[in-house]
This record gives C-alpha cells, structure tokens and sequence, in this order.
C-alpha cells in the first residue's frame, strides 16, 4: 500500500472533465470533497438493486438491511469505535444540534458551554438556542494571532460550572488541529465532557476517537468523501443511553400509546423516520475507502502542497497568509487575503482560471471579527490535489494582483 | 480570462471611489449586510426639504462589484428621492439580466455580471441600503 496521486486521482470521475477547455482544479474540498467511483458504485447497487427501507421485511430487496448494518460498522472501524456508538444524522450541524439539544437537555440553568473564537457558526448556534431556552452560559477561548484556539487561557475559563468543551478539531479557516490531549485533560479536571467538530479532520484519515479521551465527535459525509444528506455522531454508549430523544417519529421508539411511549436504545433513539439509506451506505463505502488509503503518503503529499502553495503566495506582493506558518498540527486548508482586493474578486478570478476556492466569513463571522476581516480566501485540499492544481492556483492570484488593484 | 467578469468599465467604476466616506451631518443613515458573502454596505445621505439627495455618501466592506455599484449609484444619486432611486434601481435589474430591456448608464456597465447569478446581489446591495435610508 503506496501512495500515489495519480492513482487516486483516476479513482474521482468529476476530475478528468475538461470545463470551459480547462482541466478541474478543485481546491475546495472543505466545503465539500469529491466523490470516488467506488461510493457512487455503492450508492448505485442500492438505489438499483436493493432499494428498499431499513428494517423491514422485503426479503427479495435485502441490501438495504445488510447494508445497513455493514456501513454502521465500516464508520465505526474508522472512528476506532463500537458501532452501537454511531448515530446517523442529517449532516454535521445535525448532529452538534442533536448534542446541544438531547446532552442540553441535561444542563441546568448556569451550567456552562466552553466555545473557540474560531468555531464554524453550527458549533455556535445550537449553543445560543440552547442557551434561550436552558439558561446555560457561553463562554469564549480566543485564539492566537496565527489562528490557533489558545489554551493557555483554557485554564482561567473553564469553571466548575462548565459542563462541555466543544471545539473544531482542525479550523475550518486556519487548518489548525487543536492539541485535543491538553483539552481533554484540562476539561476533566474539572468534569466537563469535550465534544470535537471533525468536520474539517475526519477527510484526512482515520481516527482513534477512544485515545483522544474525548465525549462526543461529529463529521459530515459530504466533506468525507461521501454523499450529502448524512453526518456522523459519535458518543459513548453510557452518554448516549443517559440522553433523550432529539427527535420524535418511527424507529426510535420502544412501545407508542397515547398515554406513554418509551424510547428505542441508542442509536436508534436519534434516528427517528426513515434514515438517509443511500447516502449512509455511501458514507460507508467512503470510509472504506479512507481506511485502504496509505495515510502516511497522503499526508505528507498533503503538507507538500500546503508548502508550496504557501512559498508561492508568500512571493506574491500584498498576499498575506492567515493562519499557522509551519506544517505542525495543521491540515491543508490555507486561507490568505490579498492586499486591495477583496477576498471574492479574488475567488472570481480563479474560477476564471478553472480553479475552485472558497471566499468570505467561511461561517466563522466572530473569527473575522476578531481580525478586523472582511472575508479570506480559502484553498482546502484533499490527497486527490496535486501540484499542477496548486500552480493554476498561484497563477491565478498573481493575474488577480495585477488587474484588480 | 473567459468570463470578462472584471471589465475595465466595472473596474474603473470602482476604482473611481465616487462618494466613499461619511457624511458630517446625514439626515438619515442604514447599514445593509448580505449575510451570504458578508459584504457590508453603509449609506449617509442629506435631504433637502423635497425629500430629495442633497449629498450622499458611502462605505463598502465588499467586492470590487459593490464598490463599483456604490460608486455608480454615488454618482447619479444628487436630485433624486426614493422613487428617483427605485427608477435606477431598475436599470441596474436590467443590467444583471434580472428585468428585461437595455440598462442606461452607468449601470449599463454591469451587464457582465448577468453571467454571475451569485454575483448579483453585490450590485444590488447598495440599492438596498439606500432605499432603508431613505425609507
């Protein structure tokens, strides 16, 4: 098992297309990542072959119960996890909103919800509803000027009061990977849980969520390789099992009456209705997929073009890179301004060139704020990216920089 | 480049900067953000005792195309009140390919970004803002 870019490349059909007679140059993969042949395949079988809901006794239609379960479990293998652990969910917001409202739930009035500055706005607002609606507090961990979470504040902010730590593992603007060890430990001292948003780290390999020490994880399918329509909870079976329903419906049920109706064990109590079939079973197969992936080449291929694209930029006048300027504890997401021009006209222009970024807040609006920002741009790379997207790139903000200012 | 998004006239028009800044003593004042892109645009303006633009001036934290949509409305604002306004207001629609019929000047130099869908409210926003302003 070797890396290597081309063979991964040939595995994603969206990238041999020639658009406007350019080759694709797709750089935002944080928003959303592509997709490779073998989870459309998986996605395909069902909704051709096996179509049918979970659960029920089509027994000439039995994908969907088999795959059912097998995708629970492929999830499960890449978080490191058992998968009764796993919850199906809409997505990532779905699922930080399920915590905010079923672990909330549990909160008092005065209990506290320890944030980052650099939080993405669905590990924000879920947080301020429950808030209006529990009397819980919310408290803030700034970050450094190099787009780090600072922990060496953790200490003062963290109280007695404070119930959950909940963080992006790696920033959605910045791609700096918070130290999850000195969270974790920091939280338990004094007795708060610590949920991490993966929505940003589950695409670059597979996870031992139990070494982490951690409560609750959550990451998005569509960011993961896999289809949209489907996101991931994880959380210990002993806090899933003390949690109430998020929603109401069929399947998370024990026995319905009008007078009393008792809950399904978990995860099945926070899949309430018919769950997203196709794009869970895609999930799967994605997983699979990151899982054969050789991780250490991809990495590094990964950091080898976060270095590149930052030595280019930084021989650009007036480009300004905002996050770490090291590889250590990053991911390969880089968001830079551009001196006089704005952050879309930047995007514009590389869309022009067949390249595909990200501009503005990156729904991280009190982030901006901190920096006096109007909005960056943003380049998110997955191991499918090799050095001729980053080249489009670099060439594309050298022709921005000299016609727009 | 293919699309011709940034044409010398809307860059030009940007560049211009007709109106940027803030008026001493506005009559009235809004803020508009479009919570999509962030773009912000604020508005000051001074009425004469017709209701209509004695002065006018803005600031945008936004792309280039609301800049240069500002700068245009800044430079045809004077003399007008809000129906005035809302008058403009369809020749920059039909520039954007959102109404039908050729734009005047010098909105007629948005017509590039009929192209844009998602770009089409950063012309507008300025339009919006003016019309809280005046409203």
């Amino acid at each position: 098992m070797s890396f290597s870019v081309a063979a991964v490349r040939g595995q994603f059909p969206i990238l041999s297309q020639i658009i406007d007679g350019r080759p694709v140059h797709y750089l935002d993969n944080g928003a959303s990542s592509q997709t490779p042949d073998t989870v459309l395949n998986a996605v395909r079988a069902y909704e051709t072959t096996g179509r049918a809901n979970v659960l029920r006794g089509v027994r000439h239609l039995v994908l969907a119960d088999r795959e059912a379960s097998e995708e629970r479990a492929d999830v499960a293998k890449f978080l490191g996890v058992p998968p009764m652990e796993i919850v199906f969910t809409g997505g990532c917001t779905a699922a930080i909103n399920l915590v905010a409202y079923s672990y909330g739930s549990l909160l008092q009035p005065g209990d506290r919800v320890l944030l980052s500055e650099l939080e993405h706005h669905s590990n924000i607002v879920p947080w301020q509803l429950l808030r209006a609606r529990a009397g819980i507090e919310i408290d803030m961990i700034p970050v450094t000027a190099d787009g780090r979470i600072d922990l060496a504040l953790l200490p003062r902010l963290l109280t007695p009061k404070t119930k959950l730590v909940s963080l992006a593992h790696v920033s959605n603007v910045t791609g700096a990977m918070v130290d999850v060890g000195a969270v974790v430990a920091a939280a338990k001292s004094v007795g708060a849980k610590v949920m991490l948003d993966g929505a940003q780290r589950a695409p670059h390999g597979p996870l031992d969520l139990p070494a982490l020490g951690i409560d609750f994880y959550v990451f998005a399918g569509h960011k993961a390789y896999g289809p949209n329509g489907v996101g991931v909870l994880w959380a210990k079976a002993a806090l899933l099992d003390a949690m109430p329903p998020f929603m109401g419906g069929g399947s998370m049920i024990g026995r319905v009456t009008f007078a009393e109706t008792t809950w399904a064990p978990a995860p099945r109590r926070f899949e309430a209705g018919t769950p997203p079939i196709g794009p869970a079973i895609g999930l799967g197969a994605a997983c699979k997929w990151m899982q054969a992936l050789d991780w250490t080449g991809a990495h590094a291929h990964e950091m080898a073009m976060v270095q590149h694209l930052m030595d280019g930029l930084q021989k650009i006048d007036g480009a300004r890179i905002f996050g770490p300027a090291g590889l250590q504890n990053r991911y390969p997401v880089v968001s830079f301004t551009l001196d006089g021009v704005h952050p879309h006209d930047v995007a514009q222009t590389l869309d022009s060139f067949g390249v595909a970024v990200r501009a503005g807040h990156h729904c991280a609006q009190p982030l901006m704020d901190r920096f006096d920002l109007d909005g960056t741009t943003r380049v998110s790379m997955a191991p499918y990216n090799d050095g001729s997207d980053i080249d489009a790139f670099l060439s594309g903000v050298r022709y921005a920089a000299k016609t727009l200012r | 480049m293919s699309d011709q998004l940034y044409q010398e006239r809307i860059v030009a028009l940007a560049k211009a900067k007709v109106g940027t800044g803030k008026l001493a003593a506005p009559t009235k004042s809004a803020r508009r953000d479009n919570p999509l892109c962030g773009d912000r645009v604020t508005i000051d303006v001074r009425l004469d005792g017709q209701g209509k633009i004695a002065e006018i001036a803005h600031q945008v934290r936004g792309c280039l195309l609301c800049q240069a949509s500002a700068s245009a409305l800044a430079s045809v604002a004077v003399g007008r009140d809000a129906a005035g306004i809302a008058a403009l207001r369809h020749d920059a629609e039909r520039a954007v390919g959102r109404e039908e019929g050729e734009a005047a000047e010098p909105f007629a130099a948005f017509t590039p970004v009929s192209a844009h869908k998602s770009r089409q409210e950063c012309v507008l926003l300025p339009f919006e803002t003016l019309k809280d302003a005046l409203s």
